[in-house]
């Protein structure tokens, strides 16, 4: 215990060399451990979410960057398709289409219009309010409600996508009407509403005053039989009401309305070979993924990167033990007067092994101690990171 | 309490040699050691407390050869019989007076710590006018307050023998003359023998015995 005592007070007095050298350990201990960490469980966030999801239709071009954004909600824009796509599904009768379209958010949350098949799709119950059932209303995923201090009832504002846009879409206030248990996925940092919904927030349907019953002259562009054009002056309804809702409404053919990509759930698997067949064709404009393939493909080349990462850390750690080696070799140089002093009063050679052990132990164990608390944290925020760095 | 015999030792390189045929020194004497630099008195100490020996000659400390004895024993014989009080101190900045004067019995397993020692120490501080600062750093003393504390570690095991080389080396002569005053009252409140060695002539004749190191031999016969 001496040999601590002193092996204490030694590092206590040299406290500066003593906090570059825990700070060294501590980094090349933690640096592949939190590598590790971080990786196991962006392979379980990544793989359960896309072995869960049979395949995704979208517009051909990047298969990653449809899938992250359909399964995660990534920032990731892959071109639109049209309703066409959900309606050549049902047509097919070989799986249950679940249209996604993810182009907007909400206060930083990405807004995801789709149908209520995608609540049972996935497994989603309320926790608290009701699920969807009118325009302009959406269910709020766990954390996003929890960062918002949202609660059924409260108000929710669409992001307009361009700040200088004047011309744009208004944003459109929506009513909270659930939210979400926690699912541990992406699914907790959405909001969702009903495609509908999505349209109006893009412009594609809105409510405005009744035309036909407009009294300011300056409001009419143009009366013809019972055709009336207004001007841009027209009041366009921002939220959703019972008052105004009956005013909603959506111009032009929905089915060509856009949305980001298709979830296929197949009848069975022969059923899902066949419409995977089915967009096979050279002139197809779409794509068919299995999500789990192309997820597996990126886990790849980051399992690479984290080898090369791997070999680099080894040369950095063992870069790092020989510079710790220098610094007590030279330590012990430096200390040359004590330990003859301490061996002529009679200390043994064994006692001063002991106190450089002791000093080594220490160092070592706060160390430790760092890295564990720093893995700790690491892992409560796993979670987030991995969305940070794989999703966006 | 010291019996040296024959003795011949010279270091492995370079042409210092060192003799002595017959040396005594008496329980409870005070001798000083005085000689021109390189004649050997720091060897001389070395040698008596088996810090390095040679094949030749017969060092007897208080009835025990130092140098027949295997290095475990030697170091504890050492430890609990032998004072040290060296020319610079020798201190340790990092610890403070109170743990530098504890040091001896924190470093082997011959001496045991207790509250009874750390009792002792700080009586013996206080003793030698540095009661008040035992919680100070050892950097931060005064060259007087150093030598105190030095002189309050070898006395603290309460060891048969002090050697002290050149004590006061370093001190102005007010403190040369309150160091060995306080080194002397605990010698003889002890009963120990001090062997010191000294460049300070003005202070030998408080010694009871002097050895005059040009009356042996320190080169290496031709």
């Amino acid at each position: 215990m001496h040999s601590f005592y002193l092996a204490w007070k030694y590092i206590v007095y040299n406290r500066i060399k003593t906090a570059v050298l825990v700070a060294c350990v501590t980094l090349i201990t933690f640096l592949p451990f939190a590598l590790q960490v971080m990786l196991d469980e962006s392979e379980r966030q990544l793989m359960s979410r896309a072995v869960s999801t049979p395949l995704v239709i979208g517009a051909k071009g990047s298969a990653l960057d449809l899938v992250m954004n359909t399964l995660y909600f990534g920032d990731e824009r892959p071109e639109a398709i049209s309703m066409q796509a959900v309606n050549r599904i049902w047509d097919s009768d070989l799986a249950l289409p679940i249209p996604i379209y993810t182009r907007f958010k909400a206060r930083g949350y990405p807004i995801v219009g789709t149908t209520l098949d995608y609540f049972d799709f996935r497994s989603l119950n309320i926790e608290i309010g009701r699920n969807l059932a009118v325009l302009g209303e959406c269910v709020v995923g766990a954390r996003a409600a929890e960062n918002l201090k949202l609660k059924p009832g409260d108000s929710l504002v669409s992001s307009p996508e361009s700040l200088f846009d004047l011309a744009g879409v208004y944003p459109l206030k929506m009513k909270v009407v659930g939210i979400l248990e926690k699912s541990h996925t992406s699914d907790d940092l959405a909001v969702f509403v009903d495609l509908k919904t999505a349209w109006v927030v893009q412009g594609l349907g809105h409510g405005h005053q009744d035309v036909t019953k407009l009294a300011d002259p300056t409001l009419v562009l143009k009366r013809s039989g019972s055709n009336v054009a207004a001007t841009a002056k027209l009041y366009h309804y921002t939220e959703i009401n019972e008052k105004n809702i009956g005013s909603f409404h959506f111009h032009g053919n929905t089915d060509i309305y856009p949305i980001t990509a298709v979830i296929a759930v197949p009848n069975d698997e022969k059923s899902e070979t066949i419409l995977q067949g089915r967009y096979l064709a050279k002139e197809e404009t779409q794509q068919i993924l299995r999500p789990a393939e192309v997820i597996d493909g990126l886990l790849q080349n980051i399992f690479r990167i984290k080898n090369v990462l791997d070999a680099v850390v080894s040369v950095v750690a063992l870069a790092t033990v020989m510079a710790i080696i220098l610094v007590f070799a030279l330590s012990l140089r430096l200390r040359q007067g004590e330990i003859e002093t301490i061996f002529k009063i009679g200390c043994s050679r064994m006692t001063i092994a002991k106190l450089l052990a002791a000093e080594i132990l220490i160092i070592v164990m706060t160390s430790t101690t760092l890295c564990a608390i720093m893995l700790a944290i690491v892992g409560t925020f796993t979670n987030d990171l991995v969305r940070m760095l794989f999703i966006g | 309490m010291i019996s040296i015999n024959d003795l011949k030792f010279h270091y492995p390189t370079g042409n210092f040699f060192l003799a002595i045929d017959a040396l005594n020194v008496e329980k409870n004497e005070k001798t000083a050691v005085i000689g021109p630099s390189g004649t050997g008195k720091t060897t001389l100490l070395n040698l008596i407390a088996g810090i390095i020996t040679s094949d030749r000659g017969v060092v007897d400390v208080g009835g025990v050869d130092v140098w027949r004895m295997n290095d475990r024993d030697r170091r504890r014989f050492r430890i609990s019989t032998i004072g040290f009080v060296f020319q610079d101190f020798e201190l340790l900045n990092y610890l403070n007076v109170l743990d530098n004067i504890l040091h001896p019995f924190r470093i082997t397993d011959a001496l045991k710590l207790d509250d009874v020692v750390i009792e002792r120490a700080a009586t013996l501080a206080e003793a030698m006018g540095i009661g008040d600062k035992l919680k100070r750093r050892a950097k931060d003393l005064s060259q007087g307050e150093k030598q105190r504390t030095a002189i309050c570690r070898a006395l603290l095991p309460q060891p048969k023998l002090i050697l002290a080389d050149e004590a006061t080396g370093n001190l102005d002569p007010e403190n040369k003359t309150r160091i060995l005053d306080l080194l002397f009252a605990a010698v003889d409140e002890h009963g120990t023998t001090l062997l010191a060695v000294t460049h300070d002539h003005e202070l030998l004749r408080r010694f009871d015995r002097v050895i005059d190191f040009r009356d042996f031999q320190s080169d290496m016969p031709g």
